[in-house]
């Protein structure tokens, strides 16, 4: 670097600030940065807070740039630090206890602040704002003591925010002035089909109410109407609207409206001062919503790198109702007039509801409830005011169903177009990250950009350019290594081991080329599995090629504490084990016993050093919870004791637990075993799903109740235990056998074709047969893990325990 | 945030009580470091604390050659300078290790 760096000051340390930042350090090195923040955290998305307060996501999930991102741009943060007045005079900005920094240029992202009603009471104990962490931080604990809450405010953020104290155990109303939720963004349509979907949700209403009072002593007890009903609360989120937040601005002498005022290059009216997001007023407008601060932060960075930019224009605005499961989508002008011809269709069955606006035959707005499918597709079409045609309206208003293939819009989208709201990412971006880096899948994506790392919204679309921009060679298949490490796909290795009799996965590395020598966290175990499975009883498990939980046969939980899971063949257990296990919790301190979802018991958090000893005073085996191998066997009550049972599923389920277990897979597998047609174990979700009648069994494979939801495919029936038995090795050798390693049977299933594997387990006699021989004397060569572990007192210590050096050098 | 290029030796157990690419935790006064054994029989000390922004412990990874691959989101961490791979970023402290006589000392 030669001369002087300048020194760009940011007052604002949120969303809008630091995209920008990111936006500039893309284009020039040139900038000293700073960046104050008032709250005492580093950029963290603001958009997600609905999902701390309803418990789907810590605040750990939600920050979008941690220190270390700061260090590793040489980016100086001061957290918990408030600018109070910029000094043009001078050039330096003045903090709160009269610190000063000289600045060359500075942006103002100061945001905005909740807007507080200003009746009588407003500053009782009680009453918050919904605005950021700490805010949050209030709700939650409020939601530990207290009962009733209202919301006062019935637009997006209000609703969000009443959900979230649902969803936290609390009594809810939500206080409306208008006689229409979130009139802002919807038609009033749209507003009663959203009302009546949070009432079935646990919301009560209170609209057309004006608040004239907050009642109670030092702490709010109810609110009192225009009208003089009241309301009996003990706790109040005000959530009727933001304010810019422009004091320092206001300081610094710069003109102010709602907002700090800026032209069409964000330029304020103080020379070398800029303002970007919320605080901002651009063209009369303030905007309270996260894609105009990319649009913004965009033409900013570019304007202030002196890069040649079109200027900013003003955003057309969408909304997106978040967390509650309602899809509500608006964009545009909706709000019916006589000049407007309106295009409607509304389905009370569905509960979805589609009005496009035309003004003069052009695509001038939208809303969407129930079904937001079309929501990226109207957002551009009405963007770019594009006039209404028999075709657009052919595929707009189509089936309703969503039963038809749309024809692919992205290709007329614009490069500079935002496809992700969160982190401001734009098509462009994505394009080039395809062509140029030779990314192919959404998640090298998402890793290289950041584009569906927040909310996931924009996934289709980012789906659909993928597809767009790699034509027919998207997903189909083409040669593809294993992972990064080698070229050779599955099969290929799988041969060449069994051809060379490779014996390590070092040999195999070494001898099939790899790229890097030992491999990668995706090779190393699969090669360690596929050298297990061919040959069952030479192979030596390497441990330093399994994944934590495997290596440890415990599960990691965030903490570096491990939860331990006990077998409880065919979810069937004793008083005598369940007083151990509960003896052991109390005794080593468990956090928590939590009742799995395959009929078993965690015992979560224990410490790694506690492992073994733990698994002793257990004296039960491994449940397995952490591997890829059989995992639980649910059952049903079946004949031993219920009316209908017409077979003995938990004697069943307990047999085939005890025959398979321990044994290496693919993947995690999972069985239910059903006493009846009646199918209460849900045989329709598992890998294998066996479903008892009057006279035999039914075997279901490839469900899968996960990630991907998958109804098993019905393989054939049988009519005794034995004839079970075997086909359910056949059908797990099989798998074993042809598997891709991590790949589950719900994939295997379709990608091998049902009617192909039928033919080998079911049809074929002599190869089921051998295929059971095979799992046979695979079986013979498993050893239960825990035990293992307690034995080897030596080699364990190394595994599981620390070596603590006496503080003497 | 770079490998300390100064500090205390430790003694630290000796090389046999580290298993070939399987980390341990070892304590030395308040730091809790994760020592890892390479194929070669390099021993690299890297403070047990994830990069990730979730934290973790770094112990229970993926050793590949002089790189890591972390337990819990499975980051790619060079083990000669802590710096972490690309698509993320950050950076782990690295604590020097001298071997003498089978011997390992650590320096704090």
């Amino acid at each position: 670097m030669n001369g002087k760096k300048e020194n760009l000051i940011i007052i604002g340390n949120g969303m809008a600030g630091i995209s920008t930042v990111e936006q500039i350090l893309k284009l020039t090195s040139r900038f000293d940065i700073t960046v104050f923040g008032t709250e005492p955290y580093p950029n963290y998305n603001r958009i997600m807070l609905s999902y701390v307060l309803e418990g789907s996501k810590t605040l750990d999930d939600i920050v979008l740039n941690d220190l270390h991102w700061y260090q590793d741009y040489g980016i100086t943060l001061h957290t918990g630090t408030t600018v109070t007045r910029i000094d043009s005079d001078t050039h330096e900005v003045v903090t709160e206890d009269g610190t000063r920094f000289p600045y060359d240029k500075i942006i103002i992202a100061t945001g905005s602040n909740s807007f507080i009603l200003p009746v009588p009471g407003h500053d009782k104990e009680g009453v918050v704002g919904f605005r950021d962490i700490a805010d949050c931080n209030v709700m939650l604990e409020a939601a530990k003591q207290y009962k009733r809450a209202a919301v006062i405010g019935g637009g997006l953020l209000g609703l969000e925010a009443a959900k979230g104290l649902v969803q936290l155990g609390m009594e809810v109303t939500v206080v409306h002035l208008m006689q229409d939720l979130m009139e802002r963004q919807l038609d009033p349509q749209a507003s009663a089909m959203l009302k009546a979907e949070l009432e079935r949700q646990g919301i009560r209403f209170k609209l057309g109410a004006q608040t004239s009072e907050l009642l109670g002593g030092e702490r709010v007890e109810g609110i009192r109407f225009a009208d003089d009903t009241v309301l009996n609360v003990d706790f109040v989120v005000m959530a009727v609207g933001i304010k810019p937040n422009t004091a320092v601005a206001r300081e610094s002498g710069m003109e102010v409206n709602r907002g700090i005022v800026v032209d069409d290059y964000m330029q304020t009216s103080l020379e070398n001062v800029y303002s970007v997001g919320e605080c901002t007023e651009h063209r009369g407008v303030c905007y309270g919503l996260v894609a105009p601060l990319f649009e913004q932060g965009m033409i900013l960075a570019k304007h202030i790198c002196g890069v040649e930019t079109a200027p900013y224009e003003g955003s057309v605005v969408s909304t997106k109702l978040k967390i509650s499961g309602v899809d509500v989508f608006s964009t545009g002008e909706f709000i019916d007039s006589p000049e407007h011809t309106v295009i409607s269709h509304k389905d009370d069955w569905k509960r979805t509801y589609k009005k496009i606006l035309l003004r003069d035959n052009k695509m001038v707005g939208a809303v969407l409830f129930g079904d937001i499918t079309d929501s990226a597709e109207l957002q551009k079409l009405i963007k770019q005011q594009t006039e209404m045609t028999e075709e657009l309206y052919g595929s707009l208003m189509g089936t309703g169903c969503g039963g038809h293939k749309k024809a692919t819009s992205v290709g007329t989208m614009p490069e500079d177009e935002i496809v992700c709201g969160c982190n401001g990412v734009t098509k462009g971006t994505i394009v080039d990250v395809i062509t140029n880096q030779g990314l192919t899948t959404v998640d090298e994506i998402k890793a290289c950009t950041g584009a569906t790392r927040s909310c996931g919204g924009c996934k289709p679309v980012v789906e659909q350019i993928l597809q767009y921009v790699l034509g027919d060679s998207f997903s189909s298949g083409a040669k593809q290594g294993i992972c990064g490490c080698t070229s050779m796909g599955r099969d290929e290795i799988v041969a060449e081991i069994r051809a060379k009799g490779l014996q390590t996965t070092k040999e195999v590395m070494n001898v099939l080329g790899w790229s890097q020598p030992e491999g990668c966290s995706k090779c190393r175990p699969a090669i360690n599995y596929y050298l297990g499975m061919i040959a069952p009883d030479t192979h030596e498990d390497e441990k330093e090629s399994r994944f934590v939980n495997e290596r440890m046969n415990a599960n990691i939980q965030k903490d570096g504490t491990y939860t331990v899971v006990p077998r409880m063949y065919g979810g069937v257990t004793t008083p005598a084990d369940l007083k151990r296990i509960a003896d052991v919790s109390v005794k080593y301190d468990v956090k928590a016993v939590k009742v799995t979802g395959g009929q078993r018991l965690d015992l979560i958090g224990v410490k790694k050093e506690d492992l073994t000893k733990v698994w002793a005073e257990l004296d039960m085996p491994s449940g397995y919870a952490y591997a890829k191998s059989l995992r639980t066997v649910k059952t049903c009550v079946g004949s031993q004791f219920c009316r209908f049972g017409t077979q003995d599923s938990m004697a069943m389920g307990a047999r085939i637990e005890r025959k398979f277990e321990r044994l290496d897979l693919p993947a995690k597998f999972k069985y239910a075993v059903n006493g009846c047609p009646r199918n209460c174990a849900e045989a329709c979700t598992k890998d294998i799903g066996i479903v008892g009648n009057d006279g035999g069994w039914e075997i279901f494979i490839g469900g899968n109740g996960g990630i991907k939801a998958r109804l098993a495919d019905s393989l054939c029936k049988v009519k005794t235990d034995e004839e079970l038995i075997e086909l359910c090795g056949a059908i797990m050798q099989y798998y074993r056998e042809t598997g891709n390693y991590l790949e589950r049977t719900s994939e295997w299933v379709e990608r091998m074709g049902l009617e192909h594997i039928r033919s080998v387990v079911v049809d074929n006699l002599e190869e089921r047969k051998a295929l059971m021989q095979r799992i046979e004397f695979a079986l013979e060569h498993v050893e239960e893990p825990w035990q293992k572990a307690i034995r080897n007192e030596e080699g364990q210590s190394k595994m599981f325990h620390g070596i603590e050096v006496s503080a003497r050098p | 945030m770079t490998t300390k290029q100064s500090g205390t030796y430790f003694p630290a157990g000796v090389v046999e009580e580290f298993l070939p690419r399987i980390g341990r935790v070892v304590e030395i006064k308040d730091h809790q470091l994760a020592v890892f054994r390479a194929s070669d029989g390099t021993i690299f000390a890297a403070d047990n604390h994830n990069p990730h922004p979730k934290g973790g412990p770094l112990a229970e990874g993926i050793v590949s050659g002089h790189y890591l691959y972390d337990p819990l989101y499975d980051w790619k961490i060079d083990l000669t300078t802590g710096i972490v791979q690309a698509p993320d970023n950050g950076q782990v402290q690295m604590y020097p290790v001298k071997v003498e006589n089978g011997q390992v000392w650590i320096a704090i």
